[in-house]
């Protein structure tokens, strides 16, 4: 079911969380809400939830207005960042919750339960408490959880944040793989562009409570629709008025017409990439990002001079 | 074991022995050095009997009533926004601060002849003071911070979370209390009903004031230790002394081992 929140406002005293926000997630979809703190993005994800009321504006989910409506009313599936697992039930009474709440019939809660737990691969967990599990495996049972109530729509407050790297990369594509299963539309807020990327087909950029684009994954990354945008998606080099990317920067060891010379300060291997930091003979310190080839061909070492060259770069009108 | 260790274990336990196993462990021994039979009378005198009736019975209604009040205190001052929230939070200890002797004598102010709401009740054939209402309202009084002490800090900790998300599943403010938040603050609430309870058979001062002390009609079981003490009916008290500390240990000691032992700590 679509969801449709339509010029919300929220204010925390002096704080502007949110500045006139307008977004459309449509039916079926995967979207994230991508930003760095403060940026506004979990309060919106919360306004959608009915756990935060919007100053100004609407919610509509599912074409109903649920502006007024409380939490329960709205049909929502919510996953918690520190994922507020119900500590004196077990596993299965957690994933139980909703349906109990709901007085269906102890035989297909009995049903649902278990067959949720097998898509969240805790199917040997049910009678365990939260306390016994991993912090990947309480945020499976999270969302476990907040299917079993076939929900409307999937909220999730920054799902895998507290969870160690490993995890939190096994856990994105499997929740990409959940979401093909079940098509459930979902809205996923993260701090993690890479996430954001790998997991939702639309991103919504935000920044100190406001929209700045919405965009595939592609087109945010090659059309930034301004300078905050163009920062936040992946690393880049300012360059007077100009952004390039680390990528976008060629290395040679002889100078032509257009390379400015720089001397190589750092070299850092991170597996398939080489991170290059240089000095430009300007005082400006740029990073380029090599293959392992390219930068075993050059012999790169610190203190040595090399010659660069954008072959790639932004600029944007300044308002 | 380091000296220092032992240094400070002997402190502790000399501490406790000096102040509080000492003097309790003399009252035991005074109660059966005349032999049992003599505490057994001390004991089972109509008297007696009736003073551990009324305690209990003041104690029945003042544990639920500080018990539930208690947590409703607690869920306001923590999940509450409200103007005035840390006032309440201060008058919740007023209690501990307070001498129970100031308590009975306002309760004496409020109610006795000229007070202002001795109207209230005397019209209608309701007697308050030297009886089991002024008695109750006075033990109510002492013993308010017991619960609301222990559950507020378990609140803060466990956060709002497991609430809200019991809300997005659709449960309402009522069954979220009763399958989330209480469960979630059970031996806090068990903690400070114990508390409650030691405090209410113990309390002393407060209901001296307002009950008028007639053997039979409004004499707990504290005011009849003295009674008997004041009529050098040493025995006596000793013997009614030993059941009041026996209860409290007893309740003590249920609570130790019902508790579960990962929350001990």
């Amino acid at each position: 079911m679509s969801i449709s929140i339509r010029n919300v406002s929220k204010q925390f005293g002096d704080f502007v969380a949110l500045d006139d926000v307008s977004l459309e997630v449509p039916t079926g979809s995967l979207v994230a809400l991508l930003g760095p703190s403060g940026s506004g993005k979990s309060t919106l994800l919360r306004i959608v939830a009915g756990l935060e009321r919007p100053d100004a504006g609407a919610v509509h989910i599912a074409d109903e207005d649920v502006t007024g409506h409380a939490p329960q009313e709205r049909g929502i599936g919510f996953v918690f960042q520190h994922y507020a697992a119900f500590k004196h039930m077990t596993v299965y009474d957690n994933v139980a919750f909703g349906l109990k709440i709901r007085k269906r019939p102890r035989a297909e809660i009995r049903g649902r339960v278990h067959e949720l737990l097998e898509l969240v691969q805790l199917e040997g967990f049910a009678s365990r408490y939260p306390a016994q599990l991993s912090g990947g495996q309480r945020q499976r049972m999270g969302l476990a959880r907040a299917l079993a109530v076939d929900p409307k729509v999937l909220l999730l407050d920054e799902p895998f944040g507290a969870l160690d790297a490993q995890v939190r990369k096994e856990l994105r594509v499997w929740l990409r793989r959940l979401h093909d299963e079940t098509h459930t539309t979902t809205v996923i807020v993260t701090h993690d562009q890479e996430e954001a990327m790998e997991v939702a087909e639309t991103v919504a950029v935000m920044n100190r409570g406001k929209i700045e684009q919405v965009a595939g994954p592609v087109e945010l990354y090659e059309h930034p629709a301004n300078e905050f945008v163009m920062e936040f998606v992946g690393a880049v080099n300012r360059l007077g008025d100009a952004f390039v990317r680390p990528h976008d920067i060629e290395l040679s060891l002889v100078p032509n017409g257009t390379t400015r010379e720089a001397m190589v300060v750092r070299v850092v291997h991170l597996g398939f990439d080489v991170r290059v930091e240089l000095v430009r003979d300007d005082g400006e310190a740029i990073s380029a990002q090599l293959t392992r080839d390219e930068a075993a061909a050059l012999e790169l070492r610190e203190g040595q001079i090399v010659y660069v060259r954008p072959t790639r770069q932004t600029t944007f009108v300044r308002d | 074991m380091p000296l220092r260790s032992l240094g400070l274990r002997g402190v502790a336990i000399g501490y406790l022995v000096v102040i509080l196993l000492g003097p309790l462990s003399m009252v035991f021994w005074r109660t059966f050095e005349h032999g049992f039979g003599q505490a057994w009378e001390a004991i089972s005198a109509p008297g007696s009997v009736h003073a551990f009736e009324l305690t209990l019975i003041i104690a029945a209604i003042a544990v639920p009533a500080n018990t539930v009040f208690g947590v409703v205190c607690a869920l306001a001052v923590v999940r509450g926004r409200f103007r005035g929230k840390g006032l309440v939070n201060a008058f919740v200890d007023l209690p501990l601060a307070l001498s129970p002797v100031v308590v009975g004598l306002s309760l004496f102010l409020l109610y006795g002849r000229g007070g202002w709401f001795y109207g209230l009740f005397a019209d209608h054939g309701i007697q308050i003071l030297f009886a089991l209402p002024s008695m109750v309202l006075a033990t109510i009084f002492v013993s308010v911070p017991f619960v609301a002490r222990e559950v507020v800090p378990t609140l803060r900790e466990i956060g709002n979370e497991q609430e809200q998300a019991a809300h997005t599943l659709g449960a309402s403010g009522w069954q979220t209390f009763w399958r989330i938040t209480l469960p979630s603050i059970r031996w806090a609430v068990v903690y400070g009903v114990v508390l409650t309870t030691a405090r209410c058979l113990g309390e002393f001062g407060a209901v001296a004031v307002v009950s008028g002390h007639v053997e039979g009609k409004t004499e707990t079981a504290t005011l009849r230790v003295q009674d008997l003490y004041e009529n050098f009916n040493l025995p006596g008290a000793y013997a009614i002394s030993l059941v009041l500390a026996a209860m409290a240990v007893i309740v003590l000691v249920t609570m130790t081992v019902i508790r579960p032992r990962e929350e001990i700590a």
